[in-house]
């Protein structure tokens, strides 16, 4: 079987790491922002098998686990939050979410 | 292998960043599955099948399809995709475009430093679920409470 280089898919996660994080910096629909949060948290997972992969231990791929049970709690508080802005302020502009008010 | 790593890592690259600059919710989306559907092909080339699973059902597919739910009972029309394409203003990329720019090439010269090859070595299922169920059951454990807590959140603000 053929060698990858480890460090290309440490490259490949970082760059979808980063790439998840320009979304958070410069979307304003909240949508656009939590799918963004998505990307960046399965950029950890990718790292963390490539980790596994690397030492050949099955440790990594525990910490995968863990992430993809982070990644469908955040989702489905997040998607709550989502449903609840909008039937308050029928918009998911993030702006409008600057006033502390109860 | 190697052939089916490179390949699935340039799908995951062009498709995430087609969700990051699509102007439509539901495109996004679409791409979004394609890109998680190719990092699970590069789980499956570096040898770890189990989270290659995980990801295209549990993410690709649970999780996504929550996405397209929601989506559907917001309903967001022609006027939020206006709104979108009025934001896109390219001096608004600027700015963190150059901060994540500046932030992978750190990455990136960081990951350099080294050689070491991966010889993709399969990692079973057997092995996974020794170490769940032996030394990580704790962590199995706060992780069904953390689901359990996002299941009653999730009911509580989604309520009426």
């Amino acid at each position: 079987m053929d060698a990858i280089p480890y460090e290309h898919g440490l490259i490949l996660a970082a760059v979808l790491f980063v790439c998840g994080l320009l979304g958070v910096l410069t979307r304003r629909n909240i949508v656009f922002v939590l799918m963004s949060l998505e990307i960046m948290l399965n950029a950890c997972g990718l790292a963390f098998v490539v980790a596994s992969a690397r030492w050949q231990h099955a440790e990594g791929q525990i910490m995968y686990l863990m992430i993809l049970t982070l990644a469908a709690a955040e989702v489905a508080v997040g998607l709550g939050l989502i449903i609840q802005m909008y039937r308050r302020f029928h918009t998911v502009d993030i702006s409008v979410l600057n006033e502390m008010k109860g | 292998m190697t052939l089916l790593f490179y390949s699935a890592g340039a799908i995951a690259l062009i498709a995430t960043l087609s969700v990051i600059i699509s102007t439509n919710v539901v495109h996004a989306l679409v791409y979004l599955i394609i890109s998680l559907l190719s990092v699970a092909v590069i789980f499956f080339a570096l040898g770890a099948p189990f989270a290659a699973m995980l990801e295209a059902i549990v993410y690709a597919g649970a999780i996504m399809v929550l996405f397209l739910f929601v989506m559907m009972m917001l309903n967001l029309g022609q006027a939020t995709e206006d709104e979108e394409r009025a934001w896109m203003r390219p001096s608004l990329w600027i700015g963190p475009g150059v901060l994540s720019g500046i932030l992978l090439l750190q990455f990136v010269s960081t990951m350099l430093t080294h050689d070491v090859t991966l010889a993709p070595v399969e990692v079973s299922v057997r092995d996974i679920s020794l170490l769940l169920f032996g030394p990580w059951l704790l962590a199995v454990e706060l992780a069904s409470m953390l689901l359990l807590a996002g299941l009653i959140a999730a009911y509580h603000l989604a309520k009426k």
